[in-house]
C-alpha cells in the first residue's frame, strides 16, 4: 500500500493516467486502452481488489460509481467496479468469477466504500456471490418471503417464471439496535394517506426523539433489468423510460447513449441540442415537484398551491412543446422522435419567462417566512465527509458541498457548449438542499433559454442506424443525481445484460444519515428535503 | 414577513371547469390513439407493427386500439414512419372492467358528494403517482367535488392503485383492501395497473391489479392525466358516464378529436 501512494506522490510531471497505472500496477494488473483512451481498464484477481480500490479512492480521489456483474456462461461472471474523476478517464476495474468459489473480499469497509455497500448487497442478493466481511448480507431487494438459494439475476432463471414465495417465518422480528427505557420501534408504510409512493420506515424512537432510521425499500422492484434481457432495444428503450416516470427523459437519454456508445454513432448537433433542452426541461420540473413537496411537508399552504401552480404549468408546456407531460417517447437511439416546431420554440421561450420570475418570487418569500425556515434549518444534516464517503450524488451532494456534476465532468449532448453554474451549499441541511433545487431550477431556464438562442438547423436523427453488439455505459445527470446505465448487446441484437445505477439508489443509501437524532415531527420535512423518487431507487 | 394571504388572492381561481364543462386548456391531455377506419392495408399493418406492446390491432379494415396496452410510447403518432393513428385529444378515459356489470362497479348515490379515498402505489413508475397528486392542486383541486383522502383504509370507500402489482407490494395490497368496509371499490389508473404495462406479468410483478383485487373501474393511460383519473372517480359514483376499454373502427371518438 506504501509503494502505491509514493507512486501518486513522486509522479513525473506530464505522466499520463495510463502510465502512471503501468508503472504502478503493471506486475500484477493488466492495464489496456479502450475507446480512445477515454476508458482505463484494469484487470486483476479478486484478491487485489481491495488494495486497488484503496488506492483509486484515497490517493487518486476517484469516485465510485458502479458495480456491473455480467454472467457471461452459466456460473461464470464477470465483475466490472467502474470509477470516475474529473479530467481523467474512466477506471474499469474488471476480474472473471466463477461459480463453486464465488467469493469477492467486500470493500465496505475501505476508503469511499460505503458507496459500494449496496452494491454488493444487490448482487449476493440477486446473483448469489458472496462478498466476503460485509457486515449486512442477506435480505435487501428481495424480500422475506422469497425463498433463499433463488437469484433471479442468474441467467438460469427464467424472467417470465411467476414469482416463487415461502411461508413467512413467524419469529421474524425487524432488525433493531437502540436499547434504552421506553425504546420501541415505530414502523411507518409502506402504504401512506397520501399519494406517496411505497416505502417502510423503521423509526426507533425513545418518547418523541427519533435515534435513527431504518428505510426498507424495494417494495416495488419489478426486475426491470432482468425482463429487459433478451429484448430488442427499442423495446428494452421503453423500460429504460419507465421505470422511473418522474425522471424518464435522462434516463431514457443515458439508455440511448450507451446504444450510441456502442454502435460508434454520431449524434447531430440539433439533436444534441434539443436533447439537453428536453433535460432541463425535465430537471425543472422535477425540482419544482420537490419544491412542492417540502412547502407541503411543513404545511405552509399557500406556498404549496403557489408551487403546485408552477409544476402543473410546467406539465402542461411540456406536453404542448414534447407531446407528452413526462417527456415519454422522446429520446431514441441515434437521436430525437420529434422536433421542436419554431411556433414551440416562442412559445416555450415566452412561459419560461413567467415561470422564471414566479419561481424567484416563491424563493423570496420563503426566505421571509421564519417559521417555515425554522422547520428546514440545521434539520436531516449531511456532512461533506459523509456525503463523500457514501459516494452521493445529484442536488442532495451538492447542498453538502460536494460539487461533483456529470454534465461539467463528462459533457453530453449539448453541455459543452452551454454555460451554466453549477450551485453548491455547505451547511447540508434540508434548508441548504431546498437553496440548491431552487438555484439549479434556475439555472435550467438558462440553459433552455440559452440552447434556443442558438438551436442550430438539420436533422433531429442520425441516419441510417443500426444496432451492433457490444457494452458500453451511458452516463448521465439526472435530475436527482448521476445516472449510469451499462448496456451489452449480444450478437442477436437484443439486450445481453442491462444494469441501471440510478441517483436515488445512491441517495436513499445515504439517506439513513440526515434521519439521525431528530424531533419526530421532522421526519416528513427530512423525507421530503430529499425529494427521492422510489420507483427510481427499486428498479 | 412574507405575505402569503395576499399572494394567494392575487393569484385568482385557476379551477378546472370540468366536469361542469369540458376543459380544454392546452397540455392537458397528452391524447391517446384512437381506433379508425384506414384506407389501405399497409397503413393498418404499419401501424400494428410499430406498436410495440401490442395495444393496435387490425379489425374490419381498421384499426382497434386496446387502451390498456397502450403505454404512450408515441409512436404511432410519428408521421415520418408511416401514417400516423387519428389522435383523440380527450381525456375521459375511465372505462368499467371487462365483466364487471355497471350497475356493480357503481356506488350509491350517497358518495357522490363525499368519497374516501385510499391510495397505494403498487410499483408505479411513479409518473401515475405524481398525476394523482396533482388532483390536489389549485388546477384539479379534488375536493370541490367531495373526493377526500383518507389516513386509514378503515375509512376509505375507494382503493386508489397504481402500478402492476410488484411481488413485495402483494401483501399490503391485499391486507389494505381487506381492512376496507363495505361498500367498497377499485379504482385502476395506469396501462401498468390494467395490463402490467411493460413491466407485467414477469417473475418480480403481477400482471395488472385485477389478478390481486376484484377491480371495478380502469382508467388507461401511462400515465393517465389528472383529469381522466377524476373521470375514473366520477364514474364510480355515478356521475359521468364511463368511456369504452378498447375502441373499435365503427365507434366514434368522444369529444374533440
Amino acid at each position: 500500500m506504501v509503494m502505491l501512494e509514493q507512486a501518486v506522490e513522486h509522479r513525473p510531471e506530464g505522466e499520463s493516467f495510463f502510465d502512471l497505472c503501468r508503472r504502478t500496477l503493471d506486475r500484477r494488473v493488466l492495464v489496456s486502452q479502450a475507446a480512445e483512451a477515454r476508458i482505463c481498464r484494469l484487470s486483476c484477481s479478486p484478491r487485489e481488489l481491495p488494495e486497488i480500490w484503496q488506492w483509486l479512492t484515497r490517493y487518486l480521489d476517484f469516485s465510485f460509481a458502479t458495480l456491473v456483474v455480467d454472467e457471461i456462461a452459466d456460473g461464470r461472471w464477470s465483475f466490472s467496479y467502474l470509477f470516475y474523476r474529473e479530467s481523467s478517464p474512466w477506471v474499469y476495474l474488471e476480474f472473471p468469477l466463477e461459480a463453486p468459489h464465488a467469493v469477492v473480499p467486500s470493500v465496505v469497509g475501505l476508503h469511499k466504500g460505503p458507496a459500494a455497500d449496496w452494491h454488493e448487497r444487490e448482487v449476493e442478493d440477486l446473483f448469489g456471490v458472496t462478498f466476503e466481511a460485509h457486515p449486512r448480507l442477506g435480505e435487501f431487494i428481495l424480500h422475506e418471503d422469497w425463498p433463499e438459494g433463488v437469484n433471479p439475476m442468474r441467467r438460469s432463471f427464467d424472467a417470465r417464471h411467476p414469482p416463487v414465495h415461502r411461508d413467512p417465518d413467524p419469529s421474524w422480528q425487524p432488525p433493531t439496535v437502540v436499547e434504552a427505557v421506553g425504546a420501541f420501534a415505530m414502523p411507518i408504510g409502506p402504504v401512506f394517506s397520501d399519494f406517496a409512493e411505497s416505502a417502510h420506515f423503521l423509526l426507533e424512537t425513545v418518547g418523541e426523539d427519533v435515534i435513527r432510521t431504518i428505510p426498507r425499500l424495494f417494495y416495488k422492484y419489478r426486475g426491470v433489468e432482468k425482463i429487459a434481457e433478451r429484448q430488442p432495444v427499442d423495446r428494452a428503450l421503453l423500460l429504460a423510460e419507465r421505470f422511473s416516470g418522474t425522471s424518464a427523459f435522462a434516463h431514457g437519454l443515458a439508455f440511448c447513449q450507451a446504444v450510441e456508445n456502442i454502435s460508434g454513432v454520431e449524434v447531430p448537433p440539433r439533436a444534441r441540442a434539443l436533447r439537453s433542452l428536453f433535460a432541463e426541461l425535465e430537471r425543472l420540473r422535477h425540482h419544482t415537484a420537490v419544491i412542492t413537496g417540502i412547502c407541503n411537508s411543513t404545511a405552509l399552504a399557500i406556498a404549496t398551491s403557489q408551487a403546485a401552480l408552477i409544476e402543473e404549468e410546467l406539465l402542461r408546456l411540456t406536453c404542448e412543446v414534447a407531446g407528452h407531460r413526462y417527456l415519454f417517447g422522446l429520446v431514441r437511439p441515434g437521436g430525437l422522435y420529434r422536433d421542436l416546431s419554431e411556433q414551440m420554440q416562442e412559445r416555450l421561450e415566452k412561459a419560461l419567462d413567467g415561470i422564471a420570475a414566479r419561481l424567484d418570487q416563491l424563493h423570496a418569500s420563503l426566505r421571509y417566512s421564519s417559521s417555515f425556515l425554522d422547520r428546514l434549518e440545521e434539520v436531516g444534516i449531511i456532512s461533506t465527509e459523509r456525503a463523500r464517503s457514501y459516494g452521493l450524488v445529484g442536488p442532495i451532494a451538492r447542498a453538502s458541498g460536494v460539487p461533483s456534476d456529470l454534465r461539467k465532468l463528462f459533457p453530453y449532448a449539448a453541455y459543452e457548449s452551454v454555460d451554466f453554474e453549477v450551485p453548491t451549499a455547505e451547511e447540508g441541511d434540508g434548508y441548504a438542499r431546498l437553496r440548491v433545487f431552487f438555484f439549479e431550477a434556475q439555472q435550467s431556464v438558462f440553459t433552455v433559454q440559452a440552447i434556443l438562442s442558438a438551436l442550430p438547423p438539420g436533422a433531429i436523427s442520425a441516419a441510417g442506424f443500426t444496432v451492433r453488439p457490444g457494452a458500453a455505459l451511458g452516463a448521465v445527470e439526472a435530475p436527482q443525481g448521476a445516472a449510469f446505465h451499462w448496456l451489452r448487446i449480444g450478437d442477436d441484437g437484443t439486450v445481453a445484460r442491462y444494469r441501471t445505477t440510478s441517483p436515488a439508489f445512491t441517495n436513499w443509501h445515504g439517506f439513513h444519515l440526515a434521519a439521525e437524532n431528530f424531533a419526530f415531527q421532522d421526519f416528513p420535512i427530512i423525507l421530503a428535503s430529499f425529494g427521492l423518487s422510489n420507483a427510481e431507487c427499486d428498479r | 414577513m412574507a405575505n402569503w394571504v395576499l399572494q394567494g388572492l392575487r393569484t385568482g381561481i385557476k379551477t378546472s371547469s370540468y366536469p361542469k364543462r369540458p376543459d380544454s386548456s392546452p397540455g392537458i391531455s397528452p391524447g391517446r390513439p384512437s381506433s379508425a377506419e384506414l384506407g389501405s392495408r399497409a397503413e393498418v399493418e404499419g401501424l400494428v407493427q410499430r406498436c410495440p406492446t401490442g395495444a393496435i390491432l387490425a379489425q374490419n379494415g381498421g384499426v382497434a386500439v386496446e387502451h390498456g396496452r397502450c403505454v404512450h410510447c408515441m409512436r404511432c403518432s410519428q408521421t415520418n414512419e408511416g401514417a400516423a393513428a387519428p389522435w383523440d385529444q380527450n381525456y375521459e378515459w375511465a372505462a368499467d372492467a371487462p365483466d364487471i356489470p355497471a350497475v356493480v362497479s357503481r356506488l350509491e348515490r350517497e358518495f357522490g358528494r363525499s368519497l374516501h379515498i385510499r391510495f397505494l402505489d403498487a410499483g408505479a413508475c411513479s409518473a401515475c403517482v405524481s398525476e394523482a397528486r396533482q388532483l390536489n392542486n389549485p388546477y384539479y383541486n379534488m375536493h370541490r367535488l367531495g373526493f377526500f383522502m383518507t389516513p386509514t383504509p378503515r375509512n376509505a370507500d375507494v382503493l386508489l392503485v397504481s402500478g402492476p402489482v410488484s411481488d413485495a407490494m402483494r401483501l399490503p395490497l391485499r391486507k389494505t383492501y381487506d381492512a376496507m368496509p363495505e361498500p367498497k371499490r377499485v379504482l385502476a389508473i395506469g396501462a401498468c395497473a390494467i395490463s402490467g404495462g411493460v413491466f407485467g406479468p414477469s417473475f418480480a410483478a403481477a400482471g395488472g391489479v385485477s389478478e390481486a383485487l376484484p377491480v371495478d373501474v380502469m382508467v388507461p393511460g401511462c400515465p393517465p392525466p389528472p383529469l381522466a383519473i377524476l373521470h375514473g372517480l366520477l364514474v364510480l359514483v355515478g356521475r359521468k358516464p364511463a368511456a369504452k376499454l378498447v375502441s373499435l373502427p365503427s365507434d366514434k371518438v368522444i369529444g374533440q378529436s
